[in-house]
């Protein structure tokens, strides 16, 4: 396993970084569609770490997390997606913060 | 197996009559006539051919053997829980009384119910179910499962066919016993906790739990949680605030019931559990409950005075009843307890037609509002004559039940506390004072309403008058009821003499 | 005979009972004939009784049924019989049927004839129940039934709020009585054992002795009973409003039967108040202040029917002095010719009311002597006898009575005077209602004179009336016998005079003129001890302010329910801390996620400091 060899503190980093994007993204964007980006990343970053972890150790396991992450994010994107089709119906705008039915 | 068929009837009556809806909506109701006279009839001829029942034998409250009846049948063995019914002369009485007060709800609530007659009177007959079952339990796991039984069609009851602040009044009535039951519970438990941790053994077997040794303080609290379960059911001064509302709220069916029945419960409960099970602690207690039942008496006598709400008025009098019931069990004497058990059924029939009088004024007038009334005698005769005979009835005309309950009661009271009854016995005079006013507004009076009313029809008037038949047997020749309570209350008298090495 | 004198009560019963369930349906001669004749099938079976008895007079007893029995509480639906009891029944059963037969004719307009005599019936058979009980419970059952009668009857006028509001005041102000009694039957039963009445005079000599504490309140208490069914001081203030009723029912209830009925209790009870000499002393103060404050109220009155009604309130007034003074038989004597001359003067002013369109006002009638004479005559001989004038009914009995209260050690004298006081008031008040109603010049004119049947049963009470005195009660041995001396004849002679003086001030003052008493009225002084005297001594008023108005207030003040004030409090405090937790629900989605961040970095943060 010879070649480019990047130590796994640096891509763990770059991943929690991203991580820490994505969160921010989640937390400050009002916009749906912005925030469902923002859980593609976090979960991208994950899936980075995973990937990361699973070569460093030589294992399968990384990249079989890798796999249901990936069919994770796609089902969480179709019912985001259905989400956001319904909250533009019914709310004529994408802004997070009008759906705020839920309130106490 | 008597016992648990007389519930199960009512059971499977109430799905019956939920079912029967659909022929037609005149039809659940006629199945609930058949459903309830069915049970009583059935109890009839049980006790018809029971050669007991001619010598009562006294009841010793720990033998289940000496009893009219005992039933009993595994449930949860791993906790000792199983279904225990027994019967002896008060739970036959109150059951007695929860039928034929059955088929007076069922008639009253005849032509008034206009939505949801199936499910209407499938709560009827649940709800009574679940009194059978109070009254007959003698496990007391079951006996709180039944508890609750009574207590959730009530509740739908008075939350879907309730006048105008149904909701309020079904929750607030819901709350307050739930929350009691819960205190109760907690008693429960942690009573049959210190017997399996005395004896080994689990058992929630009233005649196991009889007797449990324990610290006075420990008894003190488990003997207030039931007190409060029971009073608040009953309901005693200062717990009685959600009765008003209910009250006033219910459909007639449910006011009826729940005057007549569900409030006995309470009263059956103290003279079955609260005092037996604790009476050392009881014995300690009853200063406080006799003067919590001679403030109920007096408070519910001034508050029914100022009410212009007519069954409000009929309820705070309820309020004012009980306390006698109060009085009478914590005064613990024959004469006082005679006439608590007396009291309970008297003013199951008095109050009982009262609440119906006001559901059929609701019914003709559309108001309760006795500013409203005003002469009604003019316009319905009959139902004037038949409202002065239940009027004096509750304010204790001799020669009438209540009298015999409330004479009873304040002579027993007498030989404890001749300062409180002087107390309780103002309620004697507030009681003419609201009573009389009731009938003023209501049938006497300038008559202001021109319009024709239907006056009291065949139906209604068979009622009435089952009830006025009652009350003046009770009055004149109570010795019947009185024979069958009094070898119960001698076994619990004695009972609580050994223990409690005296009078409470 | 004897066991039949159940049937008695019985009879009157059945026949209210029958009135009430088919009343509407009957012919108004069939109701009569019901209401009339079982009055009258009772008074014929008091009267073969009567005869049984005084041939035999032994007193007996009959139970029906035993009521109730709890331990050793075991009151019987029983009757005693002796001579008391019979006195009673036979003015119950005899005036009552004339009252009765009086009603047909006074009634016979009225649209609820039936509801009528089922009350007056219902209250005769009542009545019945109180004097013959052999134990106090059943006593107390036919007492408490009387107060409801005479509740329905004096709002029998439902229509007329004031009528009802009569009616209650009626029932309530004797239900404070009664209840006061009904302690009483507890302190006797605690304390003796049994509430059969001559039993308990056995035990209570057996256990007490003479000015013992317990007699004393035992007797105070059925005292109070009796002040407030026989409408005496303090407790009188609703028999002046009862007058609401019929003229026909305060004749019966209001004069003749039911207001003695505190007479009789304490007659049948002598037994304990011998044991309490201070309650005997209460009884015959209670009855004289009662007596002169009532006759003082009767002087003043316009309305026919209230001077009657106080001049009851003073009469039984009497009574309570005879029984004080330990003159029980001369007390149920004065009971007795009372009803028959009390009854004659209500029916003749029935009589005067039914023909003269329902005018209560004396001022307003007058000249009636020729116009109604039958009535003159009943009211001429009434209130003869109601002054005591001699050889009138009131005579013989007032007579006595006078006589031994002045016989009593120590106050005795002065009782005496204040009943000689009374006696004079008597002698004016009634001949000033008699001068003014029947003489002078007319001020209405009558549309009718009376029936035959009103003619009749006053015809006959007029006899009752007059030679009523001469009928010896059978009651010599129901009570001990009163000492045999005689006082000084002085003595008899001013009793016998008073009365006749104050029959000639009535005639100088209110018929002749020759007395003027106008300027005298006429001082403010005066004036206002008119007023006062005119409204009952002002206690009305008083016990409105002191009782009444505060009751109100009180019912008022909690009508808001202080108690559920609790649970609300309880409510309002789950809803605050409610109100703050949602507060933290806003519902938008950033919030939450930004809290649940930071949850973790805080978490975070204390995972990594504790490792």
């Amino acid at each position: 396993m010879d070649g480019l060899n990047i130590p796994l503190s640096h891509i763990l980093l770059v991943s929690s970084l991203l991580f820490a994007v994505g969160m921010l993204g989640l937390m400050m964007r009002r916009n749906i569609i912005f925030i469902l980006m923002s859980l593609e990343v976090m979960l991208n970053s994950t899936a980075l770490a995973f990937v990361a972890a699973g070569a460093h150790w030589g294992q399968p396991d990384g990249q079989i997390v890798f796999m249901l992450i990936l069919s994770v994010a796609a089902a969480e994107v179709a019912v985001g997606l259905g989400l956001v089709l319904q909250i533009q119906r019914r709310f004529k705008s994408l802004d997070m913060d009008s759906a705020n039915r839920m309130q106490g | 197996m008597l016992m648990i068929n007389l519930i199960l009837i009512l059971l499977v009556g109430g799905l019956l009559a939920m079912l029967s809806e659909r022929f037609g909506s005149h039809v659940p109701r006629m199945v609930t006539l058949a459903v309830v006279l069915l049970d009583l009839v059935y109890l009839l001829l049980a006790l018809s051919v029971m050669p007991e029942l001619t010598g009562l034998q006294a009841p010793v409250p720990g033998d289940p053997q000496t009893w009219l009846m005992h039933y009993r049948a595994e449930w949860i063995p791993a906790f000792g829980i199983s279904f225990e019914f027994a019967l002896d002369g008060i739970s036959l009485l109150m059951v007695l009384l929860t039928l034929v007060l059955g088929v007076v709800a069922v008639s009253s609530s005849w032509t008034d119910v206009n939505i949801k007659q199936g499910f209407f009177e499938a709560n009827l007959l649940w709800t009574l179910a679940g009194v059978l079952g109070v009254f007959m339990a003698l496990d007391l796991f079951l006996f709180f499962l039944f508890w609750e039984v009574m207590l959730i069609p009530m509740y739908f009851l008075i939350a879907i066919w309730g006048h105008e602040q149904r909701a309020y009044a079904a929750m607030k009535f819901f709350i307050f016993t739930q929350a009691s039951g819960l205190l109760m519970l907690v008693s429960v438990l942690t009573l049959a906790t210190i017997h399996q941790s005395n004896t080994g053994v689990w058992s929630f077997s009233y005649f196991d739990l009889l007797n449990t040794p324990m610290a006075a303080q420990t008894a003190y609290w488990l003997m207030l949680g039931f007190f409060i379960a029971f009073v608040v059911k009953l309901p005693g001064f200062p717990f009685h605030t959600w009765l008003p509302d209910a009250h006033t709220q219910a459909p007639t069916a449910g006011s009826v019931i729940l005057a007549g029945v569900l409030l006995k419960t309470g009263a059956y409960g103290l003279i079955r559990f609260a005092v037996p099970l604790f009476p050392e602690a009881s014995m300690e207690f009853a200063p406080i409950a006799l003067w919590l039942g001679a403030a109920g008496v007096v408070y519910g006598a001034v508050l029914a005075f100022a009410q212009t709400d007519f069954k409000r008025l009929v309820a705070y009098s309820s309020v004012s009843h009980m306390g006698f019931v109060l009085l009478g069990v914590y005064a613990w004497n024959q004469l006082a307890l005679q006439g608590a058990v007396m009291q309970m059924v008297a003013h199951g029939f008095s109050t009982a037609a009262l609440f119906m009088i006001a559901g059929s004024l609701q019914e003709r007038l559309h108001t309760r509002d006795m500013r409203e009334m005003g002469g009604l005698w003019h316009n319905m005769p009959r139902m004037g004559g038949v409202a002065m005979f239940f009027i004096v009835a509750s304010l204790g005309l001799p020669g009438l039940g209540n009298f015999v309950a409330e004479f009873l009661v304040l002579l027993g009271l007498f030989q404890v506390d001749p300062s409180l009854t002087m107390i309780a016995a103002l309620g004697l005079i507030t009681g003419a004072a609201y009573s009389l006013l009731l009938m003023q507004r209501s049938f006497q009076g300038e008559p202001n309403i021109s319009r024709q009313l239907n006056d009291f029809g065949t139906r209604e008037m068979l009622t009435m008058a089952l009830m006025m038949v009652a009350l003046i047997g009770l009055g004149l020749y109570p010795q019947p009821v009185l024979d069958m309570a009094q070898p119960v209350l001698n076994g619990l008298l004695q009972f609580s003499a050994t223990v409690a090495g005296g009078q409470l | 005979m004897r066991q039949l004198i159940g049937l008695i009560p019985l009879i009157p019963l059945l026949s209210s009972v029958c009135l009430m369930l088919l009343g509407g349906r009957l012919p108004r001669l069939w109701i009569g004939l019901l209401g009339v004749g079982s009055v009258g099938l009772a008074a014929l079976l008091t009267g073969l009784t009567a005869v049984d008895f005084l041939a035999n007079p032994e007193p007996f007893q009959l139970t029906l049924w035993v009521w109730m029995q709890v331990g050793n509480f075991a009151p019987g639906v029983a009757f005693y019989f002796d001579g008391l009891t019979l006195v009673m029944m036979s003015v119950i059963t005899g005036v009552g049927f004339l009252i009765h037969l009086f009603s047909t004719e006074f009634m016979e307009e009225d649209k609820s004839y039936a509801r009528y005599f089922a009350y007056l019936n219902m209250f005769v058979a009542a009545m019945l129940i109180l004097v013959m009980a052999d134990n106090l419970l059943l006593l107390y059952l036919g007492w408490e039934g009387v107060g409801v009668c005479s509740y329905l009857l004096v709002g029998f006028w439902y229509q007329n709020s004031a009528n009802g509001q009569a009616a209650r005041k009626a029932f309530i102000v004797t239900r404070i009585g009664d209840t006061a009694m009904a302690l009483g039957l507890f302190l006797l039963f605690s304390e003796l054992g049994t509430l059969n009445i001559q039993a308990l005079g056995v035990a209570a000599n057996e256990t007490w002795q003479v000015g013992d504490k317990l007699p004393l309140i035992a007797c105070l208490l059925l005292l109070a009973g009796a002040v407030g069914k026989s409408a005496q001081l303090p407790l009188h203030t609703w028999l002046p409003d009862a007058m609401a009723g019929p003229t026909p029912v305060s004749a019966l209830i209001h004069a003749a039967t039911m207001v003695t009925a505190g007479v009789y209790l304490i007659a049948r009870t002598h037994e304990l108040y011998l044991l309490a000499p201070i309650a005997m002393i209460a009884v015959a103060l209670v009855g004289l202040t009662t007596s002169l404050m009532a006759a003082f109220t009767a002087l003043t009155q316009r309305d026919i029917k209230r001077i009657l009604a106080y001049s009851t309130i003073s009469q039984i007034g009497y009574m309570f002095l005879a029984l004080g003074v330990g003159a029980w038989s001369a007390g149920v004597f004065h009971l007795m010719t009372h009803a028959f001359f009390k009854a004659l003067l209500f029916l003749g002013s029935g009589a005067i009311i039914h023909c003269l369109h329902h005018e209560h006002d004396i001022f307003k009638m007058g000249g009636l002597r020729t116009r109604m004479p039958v009535t003159f005559w009943s009211f001429m001989i009434g209130s003869a006898a109601l002054a005591a004038l001699p050889m009138t009914s009131g005579f013989f009995s007032k007579d006595q009575i006078l006589l031994q209260a002045y016989q009593v050690d120590g106050i005795g004298p002065w009782l005496w005077l204040g009943g000689l006081l009374g006696a004079l008031l008597t002698a004016i008040y009634s001949f000033r209602l008699v001068f003014v109603v029947f003489f002078g010049k007319a001020n209405t004119e009558p549309d009718r004179d009376t029936g035959w049947r009103m003619a009749l049963s006053l015809s006959l009470l007029c006899a009752l009336a007059l030679f009523g005195g001469w009928i010896m009660l059978p009651v010599a041995e129901v009570f001990p016998v009163a000492s045999g001396l005689h006082p000084a004849h002085w003595v008899e002679y001013v009793s016998i005079a008073v009365p006749v003086v104050g029959v000639v001030i009535a005639y100088l003052v209110f018929y002749s003129g020759q007395l003027r008493v106008d300027g005298l009225l006429n001082r403010p002084s005066m004036q206002s001890l008119q007023r006062f005297w005119h409204s009952g001594w002002g206690l009305d008023a008083l016990y409105d302010r002191l009782f009444v108005q505060p009751y109100y207030a009180l019912a008022a003040l909690l009508k808001g329910e202080p108690v559920d004030a609790v649970y609300g409090l309880i409510v309002a405090i789950n809803q605050t801390l409610n109100g703050w937790l949602a507060a933290g629900q806003s519902g938008q989605m950033r919030r939450y996620l930004i809290s649940m961040v930071f949850g973790l970095i805080v978490v975070l943060a204390v995972m990594l400091g504790a490792f």
